[in-house]
């Protein structure tokens, strides 16, 4: 899996890409929180966009979870886009989109 | 006979995508559609990190045992095999399940602390057409998956997930051994 961000018009595009379970997830947690923390400041909201993610399951919703706790300890909302029509099963069964609301 | 496959696996982390893919590729004899197969990489995901995360904990050894066995669906005019189905089976010798039926809960989770969901039985439940957990505290646990390939000839529910909450009343639950 590999995590990448870009800032623009204060708001943090996040972009997963490949496969996330429980081997891709440990190291890509460290990667992803380091972008909360770098840009936090100069972001109001975070958009995590999905696109990419080609398998997921339910390692993946504790990860976007863990994320979510970890902006909005800096008061950043979290947002999740474009998801595939199985990783979205998975999102809205388990009521991710709750927490972070599917644009 | 009965096509079947059989392999032993690592309790490892990197050997997840490998067990997912493995079983995905034998489901190919039954001409799965992308979606089917999309479905089965998800359970087998789920049963496997399972056997990796909390049936050997922390300790880096102990093997996975992963038993496919593919039932076909001949059709009628040119004998092609156009669906079946397909019984997985993942065994680990690990420390079992206190508390089958509680497990199966969903958000039920031992691990909390370490960003796990609880989700993993759903999923499984969800996303095959039968499922049923046998366990030992102290000897291990095996899942059993049966997914139906070929929706035409079983009249499977739709994969919107309005269909979720029917398909989960359908279940075989019956030989969930509650430990
Ligand atoms: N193979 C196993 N060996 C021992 N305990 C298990 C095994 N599989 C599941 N469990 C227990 O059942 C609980 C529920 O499993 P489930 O997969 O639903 O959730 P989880 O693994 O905790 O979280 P998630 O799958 O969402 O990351 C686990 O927390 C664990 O206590
Ligand atoms: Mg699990």
């Amino acid at each position: 899996m590999q995590i990448r961000a870009q800032l623009n018009d204060r708001i943090l595009y996040v972009e997963i890409d490949g496969e996330i379970d429980q081997h891709s997830a440990t190291r890509a947690r460290q990667t992803a929180d380091r972008y909360a923390d770098d840009y936090a400041m100069r972001s109001e909201k975070a958009v995590f966009d999905l696109q990419n993610v080609s398998f997921m399951d339910s390692t993946g919703i504790g990860f976007l979870i863990g994320r979510y706790k970890k902006f909005m300890r800096y008061g950043i909302p979290v947002y999740l886009t474009n998801p595939s029509t199985a990783t979205d099963r998975i999102l809205q069964m388990s009521g991710v989109y709750t927490l972070m609301p599917k644009i | 006979m009965q096509n079947y496959m059989k392999l032993e696996i690592a309790a490892r982390s990197e050997n997840e995508s490998f067990a997912r893919n493995a079983v995905a590729a034998f489901a190919l004899c039954l001409a799965p559609s992308l979606s089917e197969l999309s479905d089965i990489k998800t359970a087998v995901s789920e049963a496997v990190t399972n056997a990796i995360v909390h049936a050997y904990g922390k300790k880096d050894e102990g093997a996975i045992a992963i038993a496919c066995t593919a039932e076909p669906y001949f059709a009628e005019k040119s004998g092609e095999i156009t669906g079946g189905v397909l019984h997985i089976e993942i065994t680990d010798q690990g420390c079992g399940i206190e508390d089958v039926q509680r497990a199966l809960l969903p958000f039920f989770t031992t691990l909390a602390g370490e960003e796990r969901s609880g989700m993993g039985f759903t999923v499984m439940q969800t996303f095959c057409d039968g499922f049923s957990v046998e366990s030992e505290r102290g000897k291990g646990t095996r899942v059993r998956l049966k997914k139906k390939i070929g929706g035409d000839h079983f009249q499977l529910p739709s994969a919107d997930t309005s269909a979720c909450e029917g398909a989960l009343i359908g279940l075989e639950r019956e030989d969930v051994n509650a430990g």
